[in-house]
């Protein structure tokens, strides 16, 4: 940056009363350059070719057109998966919240007085945060066998890591004042946590938490690809034998699902705030 | 004194009832959801497959780690990261005449709900379908991953665009048409500046999420570093798993870092 500033001097702007301002020269040709320089490295390396696009366009909407009109017959089969979908994104998102709560307290920094406490949690939540939930799936998959119960544990494993990054955040920024008057009023640290810190980021908690049901039923449907139950698995079925009308009713009834999940969702989270 | 604490607890309006219809409808959808757990069919080896994947994970394979030619975790990494790139970029570019179309303050109503529609049927198709229909027009490959990437970046990507544009400052507008400016010096200095922190902060988070969610590519085999890791698992090689997750943990957590960096100064400005 310095020298940067040496080769593009800053500008220079003399104040009424004497004083010398600088005007540093915009950033914007370094950032464009950077941006520039990264966009060839991405085409290179994955071979974006624009001509490609254009004359194979078409084949893409092959699948699309192929969904329309969906198999209505195939609704009566779909409701099964669609609740074990429902249920798992329900179960999972449920036990992956309360379970975030107490890793959420032991991350604040401002609740927690040991700094390597503190550090350890973070690096925990984070290191699950980073893990990916297809991972997590495959994993469970193996422990657990096919199933619902695979699908419910990643879906809790990825809920933990967002809920818990996002409530320690809440914690940390809650107003600290109710806390300390009920410590010097003579409460134990738990007792002034639940009283004064909870019912603070209560609300901001749950909207966080319905927040992360709404996706998680959206990735639910992908689960199952790994055989982790729910609709990912008469969706990858029906794909493999090229049932592409099944597949296009699969995906109403699930694009009316989320809709209506986010709906309800939307609804309680704007009553919260 | 206690008299009146005692009173105001007495006044103070009663919803235990509806508190307690709350918890036992969330109780119920909690007992109806628990059919989804099956435990006892596996729990023997369960622990055992358990361990065995945990001590391969901490025992990397250290040779596909360093190992820098194009199968290597290094050049996988490296494709991913582009992948994310480049299709965050393409998804934005889409992204932004989707979101001035939807945006209420700009457009009628019902242009804007035909909008919001759009973009919710966008989202709602799963990443590996979208993956299969692009490997039909450019065969197997990162190229494809872009594109799924990019039309899987529009529905969240959109959603925060139109956010953003619908809480634009008007009052901006109308004191440089005061002063007489022309259309494209009130774009230049009345719109650009109000949003285009808002929206590179989103493209930044959208490319954190990206490459965390590139594992799901690889399920068709549109490139990246899902498909040797998902190989890599399914055949219960756990040192390569260890391996490539330990490169993918690595960049993740780097890249967070910065972008959560950038956005903190994008924020203030």
């Amino acid at each position: 940056m310095k020298l940067y500033d040496r080769v593009f001097r800053p500008k220079e702007y003399r104040l009424p009363n004497g004083k010398i301002v600088e005007e540093r020269f915009t950033r914007l040709p370094l950032i464009l350059a950077l941006l520039l320089f990264c966009s060839v490295v991405s085409v290179r390396v994955t071979g974006f070719d624009l001509g490609v696009l254009l004359r194979g366009g078409q084949r893409f909407f092959d699948i699309l057109f192929a969904m329309f009109p969906p198999n209505a017959a195939y609704l009566s089969k779909i409701w099964t998966p669609l609740l074990d979908t429902i249920k798992m994104s329900l179960l999972g998102s449920a036990v992956g919240a309360v379970l975030a709560l107490p890793f959420a307290v032991l991350a604040a920094s401002n609740v927690v007085q040991n700094r390597w406490v503190v550090r350890l949690v973070r690096l925990f939540l984070s290191l699950v945060r980073t893990l990916p939930t297809l991972v997590c799936a495959l994993i469970a998959t193996y422990i657990f066998g096919l199933g619902t119960m695979a699908g419910t544990c990643a879906i809790a494993v990825f809920t933990f890591a967002y809920v818990g990054k996002q409530l320690f955040e809440l914690i940390e920024t809650a107003d600290m004042g109710p806390f300390e008057a009920m410590e010097a009023l003579g409460a134990t640290r738990a007792r002034a946590f639940v009283t004064a810190i909870l019912p603070q980021i209560l609300p901001a908690y749950l909207s966080v938490s319905l927040f992360c049901l709404e996706g998680n039923v959206r990735y639910a449907s992908i689960l199952g690809y790994v055989g982790a139950g729910g609709l990912g698995l008469i969706m990858n079925e029906k794909i493999g034998w090229r049932e592409y009308d099944s597949v296009g009713m699969i995906l109403i009834v699930l694009f009316v699902t989320v809709v209506a999940i986010e709906g309800i969702s939307h609804a309680i989270r704007k009553r919260l705030t | 004194m206690e008299n009146k604490i005692k009173a105001a607890y007495e006044s103070a309006p009663k919803t235990w009832r509806q508190q307690l219809l709350l918890v036992l409808l969330v109780l119920g959808l909690l007992a109806w959801s628990s059919s989804t757990v099956k435990l006892g069919n596996t729990a023997g080896s369960g622990l055992e497959v358990a361990g065995n994947i945990l001590s391969g994970i901490f025992h990397p394979d250290t040779k596909l780690l360093f190992n820098f030619t194009t199968s290597g975790v290094a050049y996988l990494l490296l494709e991913t990261l582009c992948i994310a790139f480049l299709g965050t970029i393409v998804g934005a570019v889409i992204s932004v005449p989707f979101s001035f179309l939807s945006a209420t303050n700009l457009v009628p109503r019902p242009v804007a709900l035909l909008g919001r529609f759009a973009i919710a049927a966008i989202r709602t198709v799963p990443a590996f379908i979208y993956g299969l229909m692009f490997i039909r027009v450019t065969g197997p490959g990162p190229f494809a991953g872009l594109l799924t990437m990019s039309l899987c970046s529009i529905g969240m990507v959109s959603k925060m665009f139109i956010e953003s544009i619908e809480d634009l400052d008007k009052g901006i507008l109308e004191s440089l048409d005061a002063a007489g400016c022309t259309t494209f010096q009130k774009i230049r200095y009345g719109i650009l500046p109000q949003l285009f922190p808002d929206f590179m902060s989103t493209l930044i988070y959208r490319f954190d999420m990206n490459l965390r969610d590139a594992t799901v590519l690889g399920l068709v085999g549109a490139g990246g570093i899902g498909a040797p890791l998902i190989f890599a698992m399914s055949s219960y090689r756990w040192n390569e798993v260890g391996a490539i997750l330990l490169g993918l943990i690595l960049l993740v957590l780097v890249i967070e870092t910065v972008s959560a960096r950038i956005r903190a100064k994008l924020t203030r400005g």
